[in-house]
């Protein structure tokens, strides 16, 4: 349909977003009875493209004889418009075909505020939002990604949802839907939902049904004898054997992370207690350090990128990392390219590694250590200690940088304005630490507000009322007054809060979402877009309480719309770090220490796959830091009226 | 070691923007592994320089860019390593090798020849707009100038226009060559001072001259010797 898209793009903002000829494209043979797979990101180009883990689907698809992929990205408002007025559908960027034509259109849900542009994508395809309405020829609705792991509120849009790694599943789902073609498409829409229900880390929502009494949920049944009544994700055991992506998509226009990405290691056992992602992909598996080389090394030949992300959770816990770095810079094939680690404790990042980094071009330098003070931290588990922080500030500044970032939350369990004010006290001294190397160090500190996310310690935890986040704020803007060298950046409280109803929301707030959708509520992480009166209208229409699904806490009785569904946690490791945390309790890694049995090792039998023996040098994890000592004065959460509403 | 590359922008890509075709070459010449001469200082850039910039949309037989080496590479090796890292749509046409470092491209240039075809127009009033807009001494069009609309008069500007008409499709075309000395004529800026309105399809640049008095080439023509890409070694 490219010449029916054309004359549009004439009059779009942008148009480049539309065109795709990326590098390492696929121009992949379509056939009858081959698999479609439409491969979408339910936000613009520029923040789809660099997706990872689309891009390793896409080419696991395209490596099979049964089957195609092509890719996606929510069209950007004009160009809705412009699609709508003319009767065009979603199309793929690879070959300008429409929706229509593909079997499947698979989303990655990374953020819960993309919900909307989810249903505008399917309905944009031809496809009806609600999944009840589905007939034979419309398009399979499936979702993955870390949001799935409470995909309650979506359950009534999207046909099947994948938990975990999806290296392998895509393929036993693809032989699902091969099968079913082949077979004449057999029994119809039931028959594949019924056959995935059986594949491991697929979870059917047609197939279960929510019991309430009253507000609250008893439990959700599967409707069948056999579809399994709880869902485990799925985990690769050996990230060695997926070295994907192999070809990486090199864009023709500007993307966000525009450069090359190689993954060093999954999963993330420092235990941050807010942390979804370091919760539901362990355990730790890293890739060996020589594939990373050669995966290094192949893509900035093959790319003609002059810069490398080393991503993971974490990156400077990667074994031997030091050594990784070096060795690029000291390959001949790469003398100019400059590596960024986007994701760095500071307790692992010093001198040698900054040194070795400042041989590059100088990318930007992120640190989160999300709490302004000890006790906050201990309460977070994210144990890294003020000495810590400004030991890689110092590290950084004397290599030569001049600005770093500092992301922080607030909102967190127990925080009182006394931690809220510590944040910009570490700033301040980051500052003053930098100072010693250059004259203009600057620190960007950014505050996000903390949302309770399924299958961590706190979601058990009441959010914070979007008025206390903004007085909190306030807090913040009078500290950063007094603080010389801080740039101050905050998250937008209400989109806080509307994430918060989707990260712990039932089936009940799928009206909601689609009631916004419905009145032109797209794009709802652009601040410019979110309209909360929009959600306040919604939910008051179908009758939802936001303030009990957001701000309430929840007691260890609490049947959550996720129970059905398993990272592998169990729920009392889960409880017990709730306790902990609000005894200000820290727990070390279990990569270099005794095992815990959070589950996520044992039931699955796997095990880490961590090449060192020790942890890195110099952090708290190393140094046998104190951690048994709680603060001076309990803390009982539920007493705690400031973060508490009605 | 300087070189000129002459390329074309035609397709789906003609909707990239000039710094994404400066990007994309970057990267290019990265992946063909030539050596690119970098800018010293604090964050050190490769040496491109482009030639005047081309819109979102257009496409173009001969847009130019002159590159420095760092070491002499065969004209030949030049062509068929970079024809294969660029993406399709932007096709290398040759390389030439400058002998010396004279007047960038963005200075050199005086004028540009674009084709416009135009939809569904009444090919009498088009050809008498046109003839209006060549028969008048001033021809004033109200253009923004650091955020500020200012009246230019372009009719210095305007250095040929021809219509050539297509009775059997009801597709126009103008033949416009426009000058590029100090603020370069734009071909949208021209069809704002015709007085028919028009529906453009479609717009090409389809060569770039330097002129000296009575004589004038085109910029692949001031290098010394040159190389064509044949497409065989790629």
């Amino acid at each position: 349909m490219w010449t029916q898209l054309e004359p549009l793009l004439d009059r779009v903002q942008k148009p480049a977003r539309y065109i795709g000829g990326e590098g390492g494209a696929q121009v992949p043979e379509h056939a009858p009875e081959k698999v479609a797979w439409l491969l979408t990101y339910p936000d613009t180009y520029e923040v789809g493209l660099p997706n990872q883990g689309l891009q390793i689907l896409y080419e696991i698809v395209n490596e099979r004889d049964d089957a195609v992929a092509e890719r996606s990205y929510a069209p950007w408002t004009d160009m809705e418009a412009e699609l709508r007025r003319a009767g065009l559908p979603l199309f793929s960027v690879d070959t300008h075909r429409p929706a229509s034509t593909f079997d499947i259109i698979a989303f990655n849900l990374s953020a819960e505020l993309t919900y909307t542009n989810l249903l505008n994508c399917v309905d944009l395809a031809g496809s009806p939002v609600r999944t009840a309405d589905r007939e034979l020829d419309d398009l399979f609705v499936i979702v993955g990604g870390h949001c799935t792991y409470n995909p309650e509120p979506i359950a009534d849009f999207v046909d099947a949802v994948v938990l975990g790694d999806g290296e392998e599943v895509i393929g036993e789902i693809t032989d699902v839907f091969t099968e079913w073609k082949t077979g004449g498409r057999e029994g119809g829409r039931a028959s594949v939902l019924r056959h995935l229900a059986g594949v491991e880390g697929v979870y059917v929502p047609s197939l279960y049904e929510p019991v309430y009494d009253g507000k609250a949920l008893v439990e959700t049944r599967p409707l069948f004898a056999d579809v399994p009544a709880r869902i485990e994700k799925r985990t690769i055991a050996d990230l060695g054997d997926w070295p994907y992506p192999k070809t990486p998509l090199v864009p023709i226009t500007e993307v966000v992370h525009d450069r090359l990405n190689v993954e060093v290691f999954r999963g993330c056992t420092r235990g941050c207690r807010f942390c979804q992602a370091g919760m539901i992909t362990r355990p730790v598996r890293e890739r060996p350090a020589e594939q990373v080389r050669t995966m290094i090394a192949d893509g900035i030949a093959r790319t003609g990128y002059d810069e490398v992300a080393l991503t993971s959770l974490s990156t400077a816990d990667f074994s031997g990392i030091t050594n990784v770095i070096a060795d690029t810079m000291n390959d001949p094939m790469c003398s100019d390219v400059s590596i960024s680690l986007p994701s760095l404790r500071v307790d692992a990042f010093g001198v040698d590694i900054a040194a070795e980094l400042q041989r590059g071009r100088r990318t930007g330098l992120t640190f989160a250590p999300e709490a302004g003070t000890w006790r906050m931290r201990q309460v977070i588990n994210k144990l890294i200690r003020e000495e810590d922080l400004y030991g890689a500030i110092d590290s950084a500044f004397s290599q030569g940088w001049r600005r770093s970032k500092l992301y922080f939350l607030t909102g967190l369990p127990t925080e009182t304005d006394v931690d809220t004010a510590g944040i910009f006290e570490l700033a301040r001294n980051c500052v003053k630490v930098g100072k010693k190397h250059t004259s203009g160090a600057t620190v960007t500190v950014s505050v996000g507000g903390f949302v309770p996310k399924p299958f961590t310690p706190f979601q058990w935890f009441g959010q914070n009322t979007m008025e206390e986040m903004r007085r909190k704020i306030g807090v913040c803007l009078e500290e950063n007054r007094k603080s010389k060298g801080v740039q101050f950046k905050w998250h937008d409280p209400e989109a806080t809060l509307i994430e918060g109803l989707m990260s712990r929301g039932d089936r009940r707030v799928g009206p909601v979402i689609e009631e916004v959708w419905r009145n032109g509520g797209t794009f709802q992480e652009w601040s410019e877009h979110l309209d909360l009166q929009r959600w306040l209208d919604a939910c008051a229409a179908h009758d939802v309480d936001l303030e009990w699904y957001v701000y309430r806490h929840r007691t260890e009785d609490e049947v959550f719309p996720w129970d059905h569904l398993s990272a592998g946690l169990h729920k009392d490791f889960l409880w017990q770090e709730w306790r902990d945390a609000l005894d200000e309790l820290g727990l070390e890694d279990c990569r270099w220490t005794p095992c815990y049995d959070c589950g996520a090792c044992t039931g699955y039998g796997i095990e880490h796959v961590v090449a060192s023996a020790t942890p890195p040098a110099g952090g708290s994890q190393g140094t046998g830091q104190d951690l048994s000592v709680g603060g001076e004065i309990p803390v009982a959460l539920l007493n705690r009226s400031s973060t508490v509403v009605g | 070691m300087i070189i000129r590359l002459r390329f074309s922008k035609n397709g789906k890509i003609r909707f990239i923007g000039h710094r994404d075709v400066a990007r994309v070459f970057e990267r290019a010449m990265r992946a063909a592994n030539l050596p690119v001469a970098y800018s010293e200082g604090f964050s050190p850039r490769p040496k491109l320089a482009f030639g005047l910039a081309l819109a979102v949309g257009y496409e173009s037989d001969n847009e130019y860019l002159d590159v420095v080496l760092s070491e002499p590479v065969e004209l030949a090796d030049v062509c068929a390593r970079l024809s294969a890292t660029l993406p399709a749509g932007l096709d290398l046409i040759d390389v030439g090798h400058l002998d010396r470092r004279g007047t960038s491209l963005m200075e050199a240039v005086t004028s540009c020849e674009w084709v416009i075809d135009v939809e569904h127009e009444d090919p009498n009033a088009l050809r008498a707009s046109v003839d209006a807009l060549l028969a008048a001494d001033r021809v004033i069009i109200t253009r923004e100038r650091k955020g500020k609309p200012v009246e230019d008069n372009i009719r210095p500007d305007l250095l040929s226009l021809k219509v050539l008409m297509n009775t059997e499709n009801a597709t126009n075309r103008i033949v416009a060559e426009l000058g590029t000395e100090g603020r370069s004529l734009r071909p949208a800026e021209m069809l704002t001072a015709l007085s028919t309105a028009l529906t453009v399809t479609r717009v090409r640049r389809t060569h770039q001259w330097i002129s000296h008095g009575e004589d004038r080439i085109e910029p692949h023509e001031a290098a010394v010797s040159r190389a064509a890409y044949t497409g065989a070694c790629a």
